[in-house]
């Protein structure tokens, strides 16, 4: 018995092993701590690069200030007739959270349609990197960054659609 | 006999086998005794390297934060050793043997700190670090001057506890004024002049400052300070053992000194106060009176006989290590800018420190960059590297923009610091620069010729007086979501 208290008494004392998982448990007030994901996102980043803004199929977002320390450019390329979104890529001045969260969204996108990308939400893509609350805003701008490509896009769309209402208009006042 | 039992089962569940087919490729540091409240995640080693807070590197990252703190010299702990196991007498016991060699090794230890500085072993007292030494003089001295001195001037690039101990100071009615400095970071010696009031009491500027290394003209300022009559203080931390000091020529009346910034132990520190004119301290830490009343508190021996063997070691070695550290500057600096342009060096070339290089690298964000250099082990100036979002305080002091104070990174050189290390170390910022470029829409628009600096901000939603940086002329909203204003808040912008 007197085993059996001891043990009882030891069993709450002793610390527990740590877990063996890589995911990093986000304290409250604890240095950064980088996610795993992150830490890929930033070393291996994917879709990388630029679109040419011109083209009529490129939306561009460009959303943040050098001042804050985060800038992020997104840009998708869409298909005229589907409305899906076929490629995106981005750049990222910013910190690894940023560049990840950039990076994230550049992948979800690809293959929607614009109108469900505009669902996407900060707080996703801050759960899948696990995000601390210091870096919230990294996945907030990424969310602007979408919303700002979507309707660069759909302004695009909609002055070239003037433009050509315009035009035979013009035709019909010459002929 | 319950204690036998308990003590016996503590004892054989705490030294079980940790193997389990999980375990057996990686060795956890138990600590079986610990009573740490918190857990702390530990270090996992194996034969591939060592993971960390979710990064892997393939073994000890090269050593390159000097500022942070050093290594300690293997001299230093040959001298120490001795105190803590078999001299390990209080210096304060009176009585036996065991305190006399205590006693004898703690006023040798004094001695050597005073040869340092030029000063007597009269005018040393030891603290328990820098931090400790600041925090005596600007409060003691103001608290004890208080009834005819009522200002304090300081400067914007002082260390934390020393504008700490100056707010605190604020909070009680005193005045302080915090001098600007030259884009250099050098103080201008006119501003100071004009700043002294008939009731300053004392006038406190670090003699190299911990982030940017510049070293500010002490010999100057003590002349002013001599002139009006004016007691200086100095945080010297960085600057013991690099710098040759001397606090006759230089007028100073308190000085801080820290153990582990010159190859010393951590734990320690010096305040010299000087004795012709007094300058009279009152004390924040009451008790027996050890320390002529300044410092009450055993005089930890061991730390204080390695503190004196750092300092005379530094005596012996500054020339030659300054000799050294210099050319490993020159070797770091040159190894990375004729790689990459775009680099700026914060803060005066001409009178800085040659083991403090602080450098920015332009279109690309510190905290990223920090984030793969994780072999290398440097700081930054980046707000992303802070609490909060806002960059160094020294470098915004400096008036370096917003978008470079963001990326800078500091490289400190000491004595152990090898010349392949330094290589290594430029090859990787090079390739992480080079590669975070890529990435970075502001160099991409810097090449298309896009001025950044008419960008204040972008995004699709706009702040009333700010350009928008868009091809296609979107019509601005003209009021902003709540969440956006949110946005804006936290970004300060």
């Amino acid at each position: 018995m007197m085993r059996q208290a001891s043990k009882m008494i030891l069993g709450q004392g002793l610390p527990s092993l740590p877990t063996r998982t890589r995911a990093v448990v986000v304290g409250a007030g604890k240095p950064r701590m980088y996610h795993e994901r992150v830490v890929d996102h930033y070393s291996n980043p994917r879709n990388v690069g630029s679109f040419d803004k011109k083209d009529p199929n490129v939306g561009t977002g460009l959303v943040g200030a050098p001042a804050c320390g985060d800038v992020m450019k997104l840009q998708i390329r869409v298909d005229d007739e589907s409305g899906k979104i076929v490629d995106a890529c981005f750049k990222t001045f910013g910190c690894g959270s940023a560049i990840a969260s950039s990076s994230v969204v550049t992948e979800w996108v690809k293959g929607k349609q614009m109108e469900e990308v505009l669902s996407i939400k900060n707080t996703e893509i801050a759960k899948h990197l696990s995000l601390p609350p210091v870096k919230l805003h990294c996945s907030m701008l990424a969310e602007d960054a979408i919303k700002a490509a979507v309707k660069d896009y759909e302004t695009k769309r909609a002055k070239s659609n003037s433009i050509e209402e315009a035009a035979p208009v013009k035709k019909a006042a010459d002929a | 006999m319950t204690s036998k039992l308990l003590a016996a089962l503590l004892r054989r569940s705490l030294l079980k086998p940790t193997t389990s087919s999980c375990y057996s490729t990686t060795f956890i540091h138990r600590r079986p005794l610990s009573t740490a409240a918190a857990i702390v995640e530990p270090l996992e080693e194996d034969a591939n390297g060592i993971t960390m807070k979710g990064v892997k590197i393939s073994g000890r990252p090269l050593y390159l934060d000097v500022q942070a703190t050093s290594p300690v010299d293997p001299r230093v702990l040959d001298a120490m050793l001795p105190y803590y196991v078999s001299r390990y007498g209080n210096p304060h016991s009176r009585t036996h043997l065991y305190g006399w060699e205590s006693e004898n090794a703690v006023e040798s230890g004094r001695a050597q700190v005073a040869a340092l500085i030029n000063a007597s072993p009269k005018e040393i007292i030891f603290t328990s670090g820098a931090t400790e030494s600041n925090n005596i003089s600007i409060k003691g001295v103001m608290h004890f001057y208080k009834d005819k001195k009522r200002h304090v001037i300081t400067t914007q690039t002082e260390h934390k506890c020393v504008l700490d101990s100056c707010r605190h100071l604020q909070q009680e009615g005193f005045d302080v004024t915090y001098l600007p400095v030259k884009p250099d970071g050098l103080i201008d010696l006119e501003k100071l002049r004009e700043s002294i009031r008939p009731d300053t009491g004392l006038i406190s500027v670090m003699m190299v400052n911990n982030e940017i290394g510049v070293i500010q003209p002490m010999e100057e300022i003590g002349k002013i300070c001599k002139e009006f009559n004016v007691p200086l203080h100095t945080d010297a931390a960085q600057a013991l053992g690099k710098i040759p000091i001397d606090v006759d020529k230089m007028n100073i009346s308190l000085m801080s000194l820290s153990g582990h910034k010159i190859y010393g132990p951590k734990g320690i520190g010096a305040l010299y106060v000087r004795r012709r004119p007094r300058i009279r301290v009152e004390p924040q830490m009451n008790g027996g009176g050890q320390e002529r009343g300044l410092r009450s508190g055993t005089v930890p021996t061991p730390l204080v006989v390695g503190f004196g063997a750092a300092c005379e070691l530094a005596m012996r070695e500054m020339e030659y290590d300054d000799k050294r550290i210099k050319a490993l500057q020159e070797r770091l600096l040159d190894g990375i800018r004729e790689k990459i342009d775009g680099v700026v060096v914060n803060g005066s070339t001409e009178r800085r420190y040659a083991g403090n290089l602080n450098l920015s690298f332009a279109y690309v964000e510190g905290e990223s960059l920090l984030m793969g250099l994780k072999e290398v082990a440097v700081s930054s100036g980046s707000a992303c590297t802070s609490a909060s979002l806002e960059p160094s305080y020294v470098l915004r002091a400096l008036g370096v923009e917003e978008d470079m104070a963001h990326t800078s990174i500091r490289y400190g050189i000491g004595r152990f610091t090898t010349e392949e290390e330094i290589d290594r170390a430029a090859e990787l910022t090079v390739k992480q620069v080079e590669k975070l470029r890529e990435m970075s829409p502001l160099y991409e628009m810097v090449k298309e010729g896009i001025d950044i600096k008419k960008v204040a901000h972008f995004g699709y939603g706009v702040v009333a007086g700010r350009i928008q940086l868009d091809q296609s002329g979107r019509s601005s909203s003209g009021h902003l979501s709540s969440r956006e204003s949110n946005l804006c808040l936290i970004r300060l912008c």
